[in-house]
């Protein structure tokens, strides 16, 4: 009974990669059509023949005597990869492949032999199994979109400028995760030693809000800086965030705080020995006294 | 495809090569700089633990894979005496071999995943992992 | 097992650890230090850890007991050239160091063990 069974669908699988062979230009033609109707005009005509050309030759190659796969899934995970970057949605990417089973079932509805119908119902298995190729593939390139993107924000966000010779600052702007938090810190200690700045200030102007995890890192930087040789005062507290970090019980101990970043500025300057001399015009005088 | 390594952890001298493998895996697995100090500080505590409290052990050092993301998996195994009140072993400060008692609880922050298997006269295994990020 | 050198320069003992250190390495350091500090009649004790990937609490066990060891032998010690990731690290395992000062890099060590004495210590140098 098994061997009956697996003699039928073998004599389907033939029939189907000869209706494939024989019928290339219809099925092509109208895969063309299904594949090219989704597409709202997002791809060219001419690179939609290439690619699908491409992938029908593939598809045919691995139904061969090799029955080697490997170009085919290739050429798959390449289109829904540009497909992903190129914002086409999941729907017209998977279309690509699951409009080939439509132009193939008008031939073998044609051609109306048990084989035929038999092989059918196998070729949808296989088109079946590489659209949820297509869809993995196109899943996996969004996700790395949207990796590097979090990774291009990370960079972007996180300067440490240099405000006095030995007194550095990272003005930290927007909502603070633990994550940001965490490569902020870690750019700030990395450019204490790199530049040699005993002083650093974390203003936080323009943070509207931080949450427990936050606030222990920004504590936890200022201990590490501390086992560093450095000093890190935080200016730029806002009231909600002052009410945040005391309602929650977070101990600032002995870390200097200042309201503003200019505050916290003449507050570095004071410690490293440089001293302020106003003059009676509106000139400032700077001085640096040495000990 | 896990690959994974397993040391002696014999003598002092163990502990200095168990540290310079897990850097060299905590590389391979693509930790960042951060990561791998902690990850490698976790194991010298824990490695020196073994050695202290159980006399000796081992450890097997592997590269895993979530399917996402890789990660680091060291376990640390002894036939040592055991812990017999492993949430007092866990706290701050709690120690019965000499040292500042932030062995385990140290260890504990610096991963991802921390599983401390132990009961009394049946040795003890306890597994971290740290995730690359 | 190797030995950490000690080297001195005016009144100041420098240690400089470029090793990944065994635990009777850290011990033996240890004693050394106090030795040399009694012998030379030291003021201060700089530990210059650039080098080193790694703290554990042993380790770190060690630089504070250092650090109170040489106060009682009238020599302050100061650690340079920790790493970010070294002090991230310490700080999430709960070490604090307490009582051993800190210096970014050796020049800022001498700096510090000179303005805490109130005098010049190193002749040496100039």
């Amino acid at each position: 009974m098994g061997v009956t069974l697996s003699v039928h669908a073998d004599a389907g699988r033939r029939r189907i990669e000869e209706l494939l062979q024989e019928n290339e230009e219809p099925v092509f033609k109208r895969w063309l059509e299904i594949a090219g109707s989704s597409s709202n005009g997002h791809v060219d005509r001419g690179s939609l023949v290439g690619q699908l050309r491409e992938l029908y030759q593939a598809l045919r190659q691995s139904f061969g005597e090799s029955s080697d796969s490997s170009d085919l899934r290739g050429l798959l995970a390449e289109l829904s990869r540009s497909r992903a970057r190129q914002g086409f949605t999941p729907t017209e990417t998977a279309i690509v492949v699951f409009g080939l089973k439509e132009a193939l079932y008008e031939i073998v509805e044609n051609d109306g032999s048990p084989e035929a119908l038999r092989g059918f119902v196998w070729f949808s298995r296989v088109i079946d199994e590489l659209g949820l190729f297509t869809m993995e593939s196109y899943a996996a390139a969004r996700e790395r979109i949207i990796i590097d993107q979090a990774e291009q924000l990370l960079e972007l966000s996180t300067p440490v400028v240099k405000l006095w010779e030995g007194i550095v600052a990272v003005p930290l702007v927007g909502t603070l995760d633990s994550a940001r938090t965490q490569v902020v810190m870690e750019k700030l200690l990395q450019t204490l030693v790199d530049t040699g700045s005993e002083h650093a200030v974390i203003d936080i102007t323009g943070v509207p809000a931080v949450d427990t995890q936050v606030a222990q890192h920004l504590l936890k930087t200022v201990v590490a800086a501390r086992l560093m040789g450095a000093e890190c005062v935080i200016s730029g507290i806002r009231p909600q965030i002052a009410h945040t970090i005391v309602t929650l019980g977070i101990e600032f101990g002995d870390i200097v705080t200042k309201a503003s970043l200019a505050d916290a500025l003449a507050h570095a300057l004071r410690q490293s020995g440089i001293e302020f001399v106003k003059h009676r015009g509106t000139r400032i005088a700077v001085r640096t006294v040495e000990e | 495809m896990t690959t994974f390594d397993e040391l002696p952890i014999k003598s002092n001298s163990d502990v200095v090569l168990v540290r310079q493998h897990v850097r060299t895996a905590a590389v391979d697995v693509g930790l960042s700089l951060v990561d791998q100090t902690k990850v490698v500080t976790a194991a010298s505590e824990l490695a020196r633990n073994a050695l202290v409290y159980a006399g000796g052990g081992q450890v097997r050092i592997e590269i895993v894979n979530n399917g996402i993301r890789k990660g680091l998996r060291l376990a640390f195994s002894d036939t040592g005496p055991g812990i017999p009140d492993i949430p007092q072993a866990l706290t701050d400060g709690w120690t019965t071999g000499g040292g500042l008692g932030l062995g385990l609880s140290g260890s504990r922050r610096l991963v991802d995943e921390f599983d401390l298997q132990s009961a009394p006269g049946e040795g003890t295994l306890i597994t971290v992992t740290k995730w690359a990020r | 097992m190797d030995r950490v050198p000690v080297l001195k320069l005016g009144d100041i003992l420098i240690v400089s650890i470029q090793i990944d250190l065994q635990d009777q390495s850290v011990l033996a350091l240890q004693e050394d230090l106090a030795d040399r500090v009694v012998a030379t009649g030291a003021r201060g004790v700089i530990i210059d850890i650039t080098a080193v990937e790694i703290v554990d609490s042993f380790i770190g066990r060690m630089l504070a007991t250092i650090a109170a060891i040489s106060r009682m032998l009238d020599a302050e010690t100061v650690v340079v050239g920790m790493r970010p990731a070294v002090a991230i690290t310490l700080v999430e395992l709960g070490l604090s160091l307490g009582g051993v000062r800190t210096a970014l890099n050796l020049e800022k060590g001498v700096a510090l063990l000179n303005h805490l004495d109130g005098a010049q210590i190193v002749t040496a140098a100039q």
